[in-house]
């Protein structure tokens, strides 16, 4: 029976020389996140098992990101929970205050995830991972839970969608603007229990954070995962961060697909989705006259060190429209760290920006960044639904970091191949 | 298992932001969350709720974040069962894991109006709105996950050893 890049990998995972799609099947796990908002509910899940310890001390991740550094009293005592847990439990990659990153973004880096990888995590965005050709989806929280006890997850095989890259991206055309084009196309429940797969000889032409960026915002399709047929630069990525093997996962020739799109990476401008749903998107000659009283630079989505890059190109020697705040936002230390050494965050100050701690912050609507009544944000984060960063009134659009940081200069949304 | 209540009515792509906004995620305490649930889509729900009673919408009920805050929360608030024309994955599989009856039926959400009285039979897959005198047939969950809602989710199914 020929499988998809996705069926191989849960077939290897379960057990079984092949799985079809509908089938229930129950996988081993390579790896099980949680961060300070899921990881209590798991937490308080997990007790109710009565097992001896979890399945591997060292598989076993959790992060604060989201409500850390704690925003209150509440988010505190959450992190600390966690904290608790991982000293007992004696969790190895416990990524507190100081060490943590925004979660997707952390993982990878620390070479956590490897091709071939199972990866279930708490959080909706774990699907990040399908970037370096692994399976990774988003769980609950008592999902979390089983799989700290048992190393185990349940799942229903899923079909899938090709879409097959050709061409190479142009100057200030992203990763994001390639997610934020299909999903405009196909709809935010466009891959609903599906998976995406992304092959073609245009994958080469994406660099690993564009890819990063793309499978992150499967799920803002509906997908169960979204992944990348593994290559060159992708070895080479996880090879400069991991020891472990790598297993690489081909389609097979004759795999069945519900539906194929073709995609030319040369034809796609930078694309912006409307509040307030990510498929309401427009390309940039269409988006009118929006002003905007706030931008973010970061999140899971585009946190990067190349994405702090093109913003700060863009904003070099120039200051933010006056009366817009422009909160930059690396997605890790190590990106951060890097940001200063190569003087881009010099120049984020300069500009007139402001440059945080790693958090999802305002993303969500958590702390860092929350918008008043009737408030328009351009954030190059991965939702904008009804009140998502801050009042019922207040607007999110999503777009690239060069969209993003054109936008912070005009004070309305902006063609960043304007700023040239 | 059986359902019988009054229907809440809502649209397509419902999500977890709205079902409980993010800025109450500060606490896994579940009537607290109940408290806040559907805030910022129907300021009213928790003053119009009551036990038993079952929501019905449209496409992608529950897309956006994995919390599982949103079905505690849904399900704290008194919703007995929630029939949508599909739901996003991460929640279905949420809702199943903590015992929350759900129903996928295309056909009876397009007959369904809010404040009509629905009973449903999860076993058989069959709803009837007991207003309009109209019944609907949808496949039940397969056995796997049956017995996960019979054990009252997947902690129990676990502690139970249906799932090894």
């Amino acid at each position: 029976m020929a499988m998809t890049m996705t069926q191989k990998i849960l077939a290897a995972h379960a057990g079984v020389d092949s799985v079809r799609k509908g089938d229930l099947i129950l996988v081993d796990i390579d790896r099980v996140l949680g961060n300070d908002i899921t990881s209590p509910v798991a937490i308080a899940e997990y007790s109710k098992l009565g097992v001896d310890g979890v399945f591997d001390k060292e598989k076993v991740t959790m992060v604060m990101d989201h409500f850390a550094p704690n925003k209150d009293i509440k988010a505190a005592t959450q992190c600390k929970m966690c904290r608790e847990f991982c000293q007992k439990e004696e969790i190895v990659n416990f990524f507190d205050v100081g060490r943590m990153g925004i979660e997707h973004a952390l993982l990878p880096e620390k070479g956590l995830v490897v091709s071939g990888d199972v990866v279930i995590g708490a959080d909706s965005h774990t699907c990040t991972y399908g970037a370096l050709g692994a399976f990774s989806t988003g769980v609950g929280s008592t999902d979390m839970a089983c799989g700290m006890a048992t190393g185990k997850a349940w799942f229903k095989v899923p079909s899938a969608i090709k879409f097959v890259l050709k061409g190479k991206l142009q100057k200030y055309v992203s990763g994001k603007d390639v997610i934020l084009h299909i999903i405009g196309m196909i709809g935010v429940s466009g891959a609903l229990y599906k998976s995406m797969e992304f092959v073609g000889e245009g994958v080469s032409s994406l660099t690993v954070f564009d890819r990063l960026t793309i499978s992150n915002m499967a799920i803002e399709a509906g997908a169960k995962n979204g992944i990348f047929e593994v290559d060159e630069r992708t070895i080479e990525y996880i090879k400069e961060r991991s020891d472990r093997e790598i297993k690489i996962y081909k389609a097979d020739e004759d795999a069945e697909y519900d539906e194929v799109y073709e995609i030319d990476l040369s034809e796609i401008k930078p694309t912006v989705a409307f509040p307030h749903l990510p498929e309401n998107t427009r390309t940039i000659d269409n988006v009118g006259d929006v002003k905007i009283d706030q931008v973010v630079i970061g999140s899971c989505t585009n946190g990067y060190f190349c994405d702090l890059e093109v913003a700060a190109q863009i904003l070099k020697g120039k200051k933010i429209k006056d009366g817009v705040r422009a909160i930059i936002i690396p997605a890790t230390q190590d990106i951060y760290l890097r940001a200063i050494e190569a003087g881009l965050v010099k120049i984020f100050i300069e500009a007139g920006c402001v440059v945080s701690t790693p958090t999802c912050g305002p993303c969500l609507g958590g702390h860092m960044g929350i918008l008043a009544k009737g408030e328009r944000a351009v954030a190059t984060t991965n939702r904008n639904f009804v009140g998502r960063m801050g009042d019922v009134t207040s607007e999110v659009y999503l777009a690239s970091p060069a969209v993003a940081a054109a936008s912070a200069l005009s004070g309305k949304i902006s063609d960043p191949r304007a700023c040239e | 298992m059986d359902f019988n209540g009054k229907v809440l009515k809502y649209g397509d792509n419902v999500d977890t932001d709205v079902i409980i906004p993010a800025r109450y995620l500060n606490t896994i305490d579940k009537k607290e969350l109940a408290s806040h649930c559907m805030e910022d889509i129907d300021r009213d729900f928790v003053k119009k709720v009551s036990v038993g009673d079952i929501m019905v919408a449209g496409e992608n009920f529950g897309c956006g974040s994995s919390r599982e805050h949103a079905p505690i929360a849904i399900k704290e608030s008194g919703i007995s069962l929630v029939i949508a024309k599909s739901f996003a994955r991460i929640f279905y599989r949420n809702a199943i894991n903590i015992g929350l009856a759900i129903l996928e039926c295309p056909e009876a959400c397009d007959n369904i109006s809010e404040g009509d009285t629905v009973r449903a039979d999860l076993d058989n897959g069959i709803i009837y709105n007991l207003t309009t005198n109209k019944s609907f047939k949808t496949s039940p969950f397969p056995e796997f996950i049956q017995n996960i809602v019979r054990a009252g989710g997947l902690v129990e199914a676990i502690k139970k050893g249906f799932i090894k």
